[in-house]
């Protein structure tokens, strides 16, 4: 194993997109019989480096040899021809077609389902994949989805399979599938790229791993020798600490109180169903469920965003009082007195306007103020000041756009505008999707100093590692319904996941 | 091998020479076709151009009255298509206000005093206006039709209304005209400030400097563009949508009443289907050309209306026929418009490294 050639090499790739040099003369090997884990924050260029693998990009510079010969990738087809294929994070799928159909879609081949099928069905025996090809995208889970994808690459007779953050939609059960079948994979010498910054599934599933910082190759090592402390100060240049802290909550007293809240889609499905439950001030309420289990729903009528069918949902003040928020706008909920801050998952399209700058931007919550029909440009602009010097956002300036700034630094200019204004209560969804650990871990941070405040923190989340480190208490949602509340301390992983799947989790 | 990516931040200097560019090249395939195609000496071409707008002191009237108007009635669309409401009803709403007008003075012409008379054209113009533009808000507001075939539709509402009111009223009998409304006692004619051109000017200027401090300075303005870049934001920090919609396509009609208003009380004196001529579309252009900038639309309806008399100048002059006016018009536009791609994009030849081989 000493001498190795590897399959795939790139060599000094360099990619820029107008200012910005994503790839910065990048050298990678890639092995056959290995599973490669590529890590990086977000914005080191994991993904673009592997784009231009696949024939999405081309680079401006550097060559890539496969086999030792010298190619020129142009399109994703040239890349399917040299055996190199891509499942990327948005499946690429026909909703309405069989997993059969999708897989032999485009293909310049025979058009004969059955040998399809039967070819479909003797790579997943080989592999253990577990795909009916007979069945319709639509009526498959996320899971299910990404196994299409990745029967579909094989299908192609790729034999090097390039996967950009594949877990990121799995619960942890369908990970250690996934991750079983990988490894079959590999014994089988293929090739495997996994775009991944979750440092316990580098660990778990790969054999070597290489690391980008800043669009740069800082080094790769075999994954046995190394740590996660190591990798993670070699993705971020420095060291770090990777304890959340979770402090004791302070005097906690009901804040928001749920009842038999029912919610449907505007399709009629049943999207919350009777969900009951009260956050408390001073602690966070974790929320954890399989994405698209009514996290979304429920935060945004806590919000008065969503139209709800029945229950109620009370807001308790400091002196015991109740009132009903259900049915208010977010307006009215405002006008009521009650400070309730929301960091909703879709930032840039919901939470802040991408085209207006910084300062314009703070004053979503504040432009009403004030009898002048004129807005008040002054307050906006310093609390966009003390936020960015606050917060340490990296921008050029508070009249630059939000949406050229990163994700970090989007989310730090929400998270800073909405705990502004000294909330009660304040709802997460997502908060770190998407983000750099150095800016997970600031977001943490100043959720937990609002948890000290004695805000209601509900967070969403979908890193349970995180959660369980996080949360105080852990509602796990499960297709619309509570299915269960444990405290966060002393929860495990395997129970929250066995929960996520089912009502109630295991029988144990 | 061409390379298209996008820029970054665009400085203003650059943007600036980019459209510079853009114009002088323009006007160079101009002459080519120009000399390519009849012979014509360019520069006679050119002048004749010229002429069209500044070629004597009242031609410089009209031109900057007719800018006036243009720039007015794109003032009117410009709050609407910042909320990304596309209102294509200009041309209706600006006719309905103008029959309002003219309804006034035929109705009230000999009844009362001057004053209140115009007093009562500003009132029935704006309103109708308003209305003209309203009615498809609220079905947007409410019921989430498309705006932009509802305005549309509008608009040949607002031409068959005037069409039979032109019969109904036709003076002198069988021309199927209103003709002159008023003409011996000149009730509800717009008083003129030094010359008959100034008043439409004066409007158009005060406009601009409104329509700018509304749209980026006050609380509506800031709610237009949270709606116009995002409806779920707006909803999220508690605007209400449809309240804004229909709010501020009841703000676009009524100025275009008054469009409609001065084209009646102070230009023309009569009212006809043609009255707007197109003008309701072309400041669509004229607002998009300035990308909202109320500012800068001073500008681009300038630059329209410098076109389209120079065309009608060139018909007289070169003894061309009209349509070779429109079609320099149209290649100055495919220029300006082109320019944006190259604002936005730019473009990189690179050789193709020879060693590297196609492997297939």
């Amino acid at each position: 194993m000493e001498k190795r050639t590897p399959t795939v090499k790139m060599r000094d790739i360099t990619k820029r997109f107008g200012s910005v040099l994503a790839n910065d003369k990048v050298w990678l090997d890639i092995y056959r019989g290995e599973v490669l884990a590529l890590l990086g924050e977000n914005g080191s260029g994991k993904t673009t480096l592997m784009n231009m693998l696949s024939g999405i990009y081309r680079p401006d510079e550097g060559e890539i040899y496969v086999d030792d010969k010298l190619v020129d990738i142009r399109s994703p087809k040239d890349a399917f021809d040299l055996g190199i294929g891509m499942i990327h994070q948005h499946f690429k799928l026909v909703d309405v077609l069989t997993a059969a159909e999708n897989i032999t879609l485009g293909l310049k081949e025979k058009y004969d389902l059955k040998a399809v099928a039967e070819r479909v069905r003797e790579i997943c025996d080989k592999y253990g994949f577990e795909v009916d090809p007979d069945q319709k995208i639509y009526d498959m889970s996320v899971s299910q989805k990404q196994t299409v994808e990745i029967v579909k690459v094989l299908y192609r007779g790729a034999d090097i399979l390039i996967l950009d953050e594949p877990t990121a939609v799995l619960t942890p059960q369908e990970t250690d599938k996934l991750f079983a079948v990988l490894r079959n994979m590999r014994n089988d010498g293929k090739a495997i790229v996994i775009i991944t910054h979750k440092m316990h599934e580098v660990e778990a599933i790969s054999d070597r791993v290489a690391i980008l910082r800043h669009g740069q190759f800082v080094g790769d090592m075999l994954t046995k020798n190394t740590d996660a402390q190591e990798m993670t100060n070699m993705m971020v240049g420095h060291a770090v600490t990777l304890n959340i802290d979770r402090p004791d909550p302070v005097d906690p007293k009901p804040r928001i109180e749920v009842k038999g809240l029912t919610v449907r889609s505007m399709d009629g499905i049943l999207k919350l169903d009777d969900v009951s439950f009260t956050a408390y001030s001073g602690e966070i309420l974790g929320i954890a469920g399989i994405s698209g289990c009514g996290q979304k729903e429920l935060l945004e009528a806590i919000a008065g965003l969503q139209p709800t069918e029945s229950g109620s949902i009370s807001y308790i003040n400091d002196d015991g009082e109740r009132e009903e928020l259900l049915g208010k706008d977010p307006l009215a909920i405002a006008d009521m007195g009650v400070a309730l801050s929301f960091v909703p998952e879709d930032r840039l399209g919901m939470g802040l306007v991408g085209n207006m700058d910084l300062s314009q931007n703070m004053m979503l919550r504040s432009f009403r103020r004030g009898k002048s029909i004129f807005t008040d440009r002054k307050s906006p602009k310093a609390l966009a000041e003390t936020v960015v010097e606050e917060l340490e956002v990296n921008t050029p300036g508070i009249t630059t756009p939000v949406r050229r700034l990163s994700g970090g630094n989007v989310q730090k200019v929400l998270v800073g505008r909405e705990i502004s204004f000294a909330p009660t209560v304040l709802l997460t969804a997502y908060a770190v999707r998407g983000l750099d650990i150095n800016s997970s871990y600031t977001i943490y941070d100043l959720i937990n100093r609002q948890k000290q405040k004695g805000v209601a923190v509900v967070y969403v989340g979908e890193d349970l590692d995180v959660l369980l480190e996080l949360a105080d208490r852990i509602l796990v949602l499960c297709g619309g319904k509570v299915s269960g509340i444990v405290p966060g301390r002393g929860a495990t992983k395997r129970n929250i996941g066995m929960m996520m799947t089912k009502l109630g989790g295991a029988s144990e | 091998m061409i390379q298209i990516s996008k820029r970054g931040a665009v400085s203003r200097k650059r943007n600036i020479a980019i459209r510079l560019a853009a114009i002088v090249l323009a006007i160079i395939v101009c002459a080519i076709i120009t000399m390519a195609t009849t012979g014509t000496d360019p520069f006679a071409v050119f002048s004749a151009f010229i002429n069209g707008s500044f070629g004597s002191e009242r031609k410089l009237w009209i031109f900057l009255q007719d800018t006036a108007i243009l720039l007015i009635i794109s003032l009117a669309v410009t709050p609407a298509f910042k909320m990304h409401c596309w209102n294509l009803g200009a041309e209706g709403q600006v006719l309905a206000g103008a029959m309002a007008a003219a309804a006034c003075m035929v109705l009230l012409g000999d009844t009362v005093s001057n004053g209140a008379l115009i007093a009562c054209m500003v009132i029935a113009s704006v309103v109708t206006g308003a209305v003209w533009a309203g009615i498809p808000a609220l079905f947007k507001a409410k019921f989430n039709t498309n705006e932009t075939l509802f305005t549309l539709m509008m608009n040949y509402v607002a031409t068959q209304i005037v069409a039979y009111f032109c019969v109904k009223w036709e003076n002198p009998v069988g021309s199927c005209t209103i003709g002159v409304i008023n003409a011996q006692n000149e009730a509800g004619w717009l008083p003129q400030l030094g010359n008959k051109y100034l008043l439409v000017i004066m409007v158009a200027i005060i406009m601009t400097v409104l329509i700018y401090f509304y749209l980026n300075y006050t609380k509506h303005g800031y709610e237009i563009a949270v709606v116009g870049e995002s409806e779920r934001t707006a909803r999220y920090i508690g605007i209400k949508v449809p309240r804004v919609i229909i709010r501020t396509m009841l703000f676009s009609g009524a100025i275009c009443g008054v469009a409609g208003l001065l084209l009646v009380g102070g230009i023309h004196h009569t009212v006809s289907t043609s009255l707007v001529g197109g003008q309701g579309f072309t400041a669509v252009m004229v607002s998009w050309l300035a990308a909202f900038n109320p500012i800068v639309m001073i500008l681009t309806s300038a630059l329209l209306i410098f076109m389209g008399s120079g065309a009608n100048q060139l018909a007289s002059s070169c003894g061309l026929n009209q349509s070779f006016g429109d079609i320099l018009t149209g290649v100055l536009i495919f220029f300006i418009i082109g320019s944006e791609f190259f604002v936005q994009y730019k473009i990189s030849f690179r050789k193709k490294s020879k060693e590297a081989v196609k492997n297939v």
